[in-house]
């Protein structure tokens, strides 16, 4: 016998590493809408099978705790039980001797506060208090609940324009979220259980691109003579006007700049979405008949009172507009400029020369990354500050590897100090200070603290603001309708305390988010103010669907859209995505695995055709 | 078309066709459980699966499409054994006491089993618990559900009712009352559509034969059966008697041989239904401005509970005619009592219904005429009567034909299609003509009100008055209709409705054929009966005139509109939990 030898996977070894990864996919595919407590069991018997099995609180207590969630299940438990499951846990969690077992009762800890009315529904009335609703999870992932197996389906037919009208049905913006859309889609697609998440949005992307001209919507119902007034002309707005006027009411548009499209146009560079796909859409709901005034500023040439009184209905999706400073000293002058104005003097045409000059962009949020990639293309050197670490950034992992790969210098874990500027006030450079990941947050992400380096010079000719975008709500404040600091306090049925008559949706309401959540604002407030109104107008596309075709599942590689090479990409604002070929893209939709027609889905259909 | 292959058999099937109807439409059967053409086709139960050579994984036939090429094998061994394991694991989970189950002999997992050649389980037996409050209307057992869902979808999308969810997720899913409601507070119409459209024996209507077992063994009571119009057109078929065998006189002598002392036939009520609700809508159309239109026919107990639920507004808009069982019940305890000369409290009434929804209707505060003596005592249904043949081991294919007994037992062939869907305005429509032209019309006139369509309308002429007239069956059609009324898409002078597909003829209450409609078959043999009745008009029932003749004096007349009309608003029930969110 050997004195050491080179460790070598067994065969048994290697299937379970193997298992752990499908079991790793298949909880990334996970759904919340489930009965909490058979998952806290579920997990605590995985917990349990990884226990070493030397010391007791792991070893025996994890199987006694096991049991007695089985007792609560099983409506057999008490409340003393759970006074017993919360005594274990606690224990197991102060006397385990490893993380396998402080972590296990961890788990269930955080269960006993996170859900314990489940657990007390579960003892008290032998029922889970969870409306468990197996759903088809991409629809209920899209806060707009598109039908996306049934657009998927038509891609896969080439049926391009019936996939148009399909989204249509519940979202007016096919085109631009086939662009930019953040996809929330994928995160739960169940194709992943077998290998990964379908593209959904490269298919949608496909869908539009080669749908031709798609006639716009035709308004069924006959006019209610109701008129309503829909404050911004951006996603949301848009979305609520587009359904309105095809349930029959009136919609008037008021529009501050003389372009419609909000933050699609003005947040997100044409090289991410190009003018002529955001036009389509916007077209498309404009032919419907919704009247637009441009140049219109609610709060000086009309006040929210005088629309009250003048509309039936209100519906304010004034976006978030303003940026939020950085609040360094040397900030205040030439120099320093927000993103969104950058973005904007672009969308204007007022393209900027940074030949020659250095650009920061303080931020790690998608805007940060538009910025950073639009100053890129004036011609400018650019360096990125973002004081947490490059996992810890929230904007897309595309757009960041996008950027990096355009040759944007990432500056980590730094954060910014001070700006220096010359005596004739020249910004000359970043003073930043250096920072280390600290405690996890309630997010997960850790708090950057102040590391115990000296502070660094970042020389640069212009800092870009980047840090997140506020809400200009003051005369809506003055006009009656609770703020919650900037943004307008909406239910979720998009009402206005208060205010009947008043709703709310957008950025506005949730502080900078996604186009996706903007469009369903604007979808969910169409419904309500179509009930306020004393309607029930019912929405639906009569599309025949393509039946699931029986096919053999087999492990397939997902289909990716490439970007433009980068060094030619960054001297022009055009598209630096490349659409799917054909070929991929009916191979990517015959990955989806059709949720509508297996699992729950069936169960659903009639729900879900219609809203 | 599509071509296939199934089991060696070169096919071609329309387009869309499911592997199980194209293989049922060359005799082959396949075996199915929660599948329910129309309403539910989730693939849940694994049971009606196929083999497609070239797919890996076996494929459910109920809800997959045909596809050119297609070569299919339905009972290969791969598919026996896969469905035999499916079958055996719902029995795992399944209270299989067959001989204690009111649905031995109609069950389909008993005849899945069977067929299959299940006679052990490779598996341990878990049985759930039992959690239902036995005192309700119809009882759900837990231990029995094979959580097939078709409850759950009858109720939503035939009924519009939703009284069934599934609840949790894994393996504690299951089926309950949705929105957490226990079903004492629900809205539940108790059409009992879910209990015929229940595979197993997981839903049932509650027994009440031992009450009517102990009311004909004792002495003092008098026993006064009456048996509703639809009954007859059914209540032979689990018996196993032809439909010529299954006549309502053979059933009179049945029960006359089981011992119930006076045996009636609710149509004479039916008649006086007519008469009640033909003059009311006569007198709402002359006058018009005080009343909303248009009046709703009030026989049906089920759709008395989902207007009430679901449009509380319009309650006023029924007709306040009592249902022909209370109407019963209400003179069988004051005209039958004086007649026979005893205290209404000794007489036991008892009615044999094609309907659950009944016993909710016996049992409401408002049908009581005589303090503490509900009009009704037990209402049977068509399978309870069927299962108390059986208990008194009476071969009723060999009983003579007996009459029934009189007064009570006299009824028009008007009477006899109250039991199917569109007859109650027909016969309707015949006496209120009678009443405005002073002629009969022809007895078929109005026949074009007959029809399966869910929502039918006619429109008539009767004294130089233009009539509009709506039918709706099934509460699914009911909320339709209402919804176009209430939108001004529409706009009716008097619409029927019954809350089961076909009517009481489809009734909750009726024997079970599984994944048979029989509403349809059932309605034709009482147009049967109608067609060749002495007399076809209510306003001719000699019992009917000789009853209104008895009340015409000061005393009695003034007791005649509470025994034949009732205050729907009178009692309470929830609210739709669905309706309120619109």
């Amino acid at each position: 016998m050997s004195r050491l030898n080179i460790a070598s996977q067994t065969k048994t070894e290697a299937v379970l590493d193997e298992l752990y990864a499908t079991v790793l996919r298949r909880m990334s595919a996970g759904t919340a809408v489930l009965c909490p407590v058979d998952m806290a069991a579920a997990f605590l018997r995985l917990c349990h099978a990884q226990s070493c099995g030397k010391c007791v609180p792991c070893r025996v207590g994890l199987g006694q705790l096991g049991s007695l969630l089985e007792d609560v299940l099983s409506g057999r438990a008490t409340m003393e039980t759970l006074e017993l499951i919360e005594k274990t846990a606690s224990a197991i969690y102060a006397t385990a001797d490893c993380a396998i077992g402080h972590g296990s009762a961890a788990l269930v800890l955080r269960g006993l506060e996170g859900f314990r009315e489940d657990y007390i529904s579960h003892i008290q009335e032998g029922k889970c208090s969870v409306k468990c609703e197996q759903g088809v999870p991409c629809i209920s992932k899209c806060p707009a609940n598109v039908e996306i197996p049934g657009y998927v389906a038509l891609v896969a037919e080439g049926r391009y324009a019936d996939a148009v009208r399909l989204i249509r049905k519940d979202n007016p913006f096919p085109s631009a979220c086939g662009y930019v859309c953040e996809q929330p889609c994928e995160a739960k697609c169940r194709r992943r259980i077998v290998d990964d998440a379908v593209n959904i949005r490269a298919l949608k992307r496909f869908a539009v691109d080669n749908a031709g001209a798609v006639p716009p919507t035709e308004v069924k119902y006959p006019p209610t003579g109701k008129r309503i007034a829909v404050v911004g002309g951006g996603p949301a707005g848009l979305t609520a006007a587009y359904f309105l006027t095809i349930m029959g009411h009136s919609v008037e548009v008021f529009e501050k700049s003389n372009k419609l499209g909000g933050m699609l146009r003005y947040g997100i560079p044409r090289y991410r979405l190009p003018a002529e796909k955001l036009d389509d859409d916007i077209n498309a709901i404009l032919a419907t008949g919704v009247k637009v005034h441009y140049n219109f500023e609610v709060g000086k040439d009309a006040t929210l009172v005088e629309l009250k009184e003048k509309f039936d209905a209100v519906f304010i999706s004034i976006g978030a507009h303003t940026y939020k400073k950085l609040r360094i000293e040397g900030e205040e002058g030439e120099g320093v400029i927000s993103a969104i104005q950058l973005l904007r003097d672009i969308e204007d045409g007022n393209v900027p020369d940074f030949s020659g000059k250095t650009v920061t962009v303080v931020g790690g949020g998608n805007v940060a990354m538009d910025a950073a990639r639009s100053a890129l293309r004036c011609g400018a050197k650019v360096n990125i500050v973002y004081r947490r670490r490059q996992q810890d950034m929230t904007a897309l992992p595309e757009e960041i590897h996008g950027t990096i790969a355009e040759g944007c210098n990432l500056i980590t874990l730094c954060a910014p100090v001070r700006i220096e500027r010359d005596e004739s006030g020249t910004v000359k450079a970043l003073v930043i200070r250096p920072q280390i990941s600290g405690k996890l947050d309630k997010s997960g992400r850790p708090t950057p603290v102040d590391a115990r380096e000296p502070e660094r010079r970042v020389e640069t000719d212009i800092v870009i603001a980047a840090i997140g975008q506020a809400i200009d709500s003051n005369h809506f404040g003055q006009s009656s309708i609770p703020l919650d600091r900037d943004t307008i306090m909406a239910d979720d049925a998009s009402r206005i305390y208060e205010n009947p008559g008043v709703y709310a949706g957008g950025d506005c309401v949730t502080g900078p988010a996604t186009v996706i959540r903007a469009i369903a604002g604007g979808k969910v407030a169409a419904a309500n103010i179509d009930v306020y109104l004393g309607y029930h107008h019912v929405i639906s596309e009569d599309i025949d669907i393509p039946d699931k075709k029986v096919r053999n599942i087999a492990p397939c590689g997902r289909q990716n859209m490439v970007q433009r090479i980068s060094d030619i990409r960054i001297r022009d604002f055009c598209d630096v995505e490349l659409p799917l070929t054909e070929e991929e893209a009916l191979l990517e939709a015959t990955r989806c695995l059709r949720c509508d027609h297996y699992g729950y889905g069936p169960y659903w259909a009639d729900r879900r055709h219609k809203w | 078309m599509v071509n296939i292959t199934i089991d060696g058999r070169a096919v071609s099937v329309a387009e869309g066709t499911s592997i199980l109807d194209a293989a049922r439409s060359i005799g082959v059967d396949l075996p199915t459980l929660c599948y329910l053409k129309g309403y539910n086709d989730i693939g849940a139960c694994r049971v009606c699966l196929v083999e497609v050579k070239g797919i890996e994984r076996l494929v459910a036939s109920c809800n997959t499409a045909v596809a050119e090429g297609m070569d299919i094998l339905t009972n290969s061994p791969r598919v026996r054994e896969a469905r035999k394991v499916n079958v055996q694991l719902i029995l795992s989970q399944h209270d299989s006491n067959c001989a204690t189950c009111v649905r031995s002999g109609s069950c389909q997992l008993q005849s899945v089993a069977n067929d299959l050649g299940i006679f052990s389980l490779d598996y341990e037996k878990n049985i759930p618990k039992n959690n239902w409050p036995m005192d309700y209307p119809f009882i759900r057992h837990e231990s029995k559900c094979i959580k097939c869902m078709r409850c759950i979808q009858v109720c939503s999308n035939m009924q519009n009712v939703g009284i069934w969810d599934s609840n949790s997720s894994g393996s504690h899913t299951t089926i309950g009352v949705s929105r957490g409601r226990t079903i004492w507070n629900s809205d539940c119409t108790l059409c009992g559509q879910c209990i015929t459209h229940c595979p197993v024996g997981a839903l049932r209507e509650r027994d009440d034969t031992d009450k009517v077992f102990d009311a004909l063994a004792d002495p003092e009571r008098i026993t006064v059966v009456q048996i509703a119009p639809a009954v007859r057109a059914a209540w032979g078929e689990s018996l196993g008697l032809s439909r010529e065998q299954a006549t309502v006189n053979r059933l009179a002598a049945a029960l006359r041989k089981m011992g119930f002392n006076y045996i009636y036939d609710t149509n004479f009520t039916a008649d006086l239904t007519i008469m009640e609700e033909g003059r009311e809508f006569l007198d709402r159309l002359q006058n018009r401005d005080k009343h909303n239109f248009p009046m709703f026919t009030s026989c049906c107990p089920g759709w008395i509970r989902y207007i009430k639920s679901h449009y509380p507004d319009m309650v006023d808009q029924l007709s306040t005619a009592k249902s022909p069982q209370q109407m019963f019940g209400a003179v069988a305890k004051d005209y039958l009592a004086e007649k026979l000369g005893v205290d209404p409290s000794r007489i036991f009434s008892i009615s044999i219904m094609p309907c659950t929804a009944k016993k909710g209707e016996a049992a409401l505060p408002t049908m009581q005429y005589h303090e503490d003596c509900p009009d009704v005592d037990v209402v049977l249904t068509t399978r309870e009567v069927d299962r108390m043949i059986r208990a008194e081991h009476i071969n009723a294919a060999a009983l003579a034909e007996e009459e029934f007994d009189t007064p009570m037992g006299v009824g028009t062939g008007a009477a006899v299609i109250f039991g199917a869907t569109g007859g109650v305005m027909e016969a309707a429509l015949r006496s209120v003509y009678y009443l405005v032209e002073g002629k009969n019309p022809d007895a078929d006139a109005f026949e074009n009100v007959r029809g399966m369509d869910g929502w039918r309308e006619a429109e008539y002429t009767v004294g130089g008055v233009r009539v509009r007239v709506a039918v709706a069956n099934g509460l699914g059609n009911a909320h339709k209709l209402i919804e176009a009324l209430r939108k001004g898409e529409v706009s009716y002078d008097f619409v029927e409705i019954m809350a089961c597909p076909g009517g009481c003829a489809g009734g909750g209450g009726q024997p079970i054929t599984p994944d048979t409609e029989l509403a349809e078959e059932r309605g034709k043999t009482l147009y049967g009966l109608d067609k060749s009745a002495a007399t076809r008009f209510s306003h001719e029932n000699p019992a009917v005139a000789a009853f209104y003749e008895y009340y015409k004096d000061e005393y009695h007349a003034k007791r005649l509109h509470k025994l034949l009309h009732t205050d729907h608003k009178a009692w309470d029930i929830p609210m739709s939990p669905y309706m309120k969110e619109e």
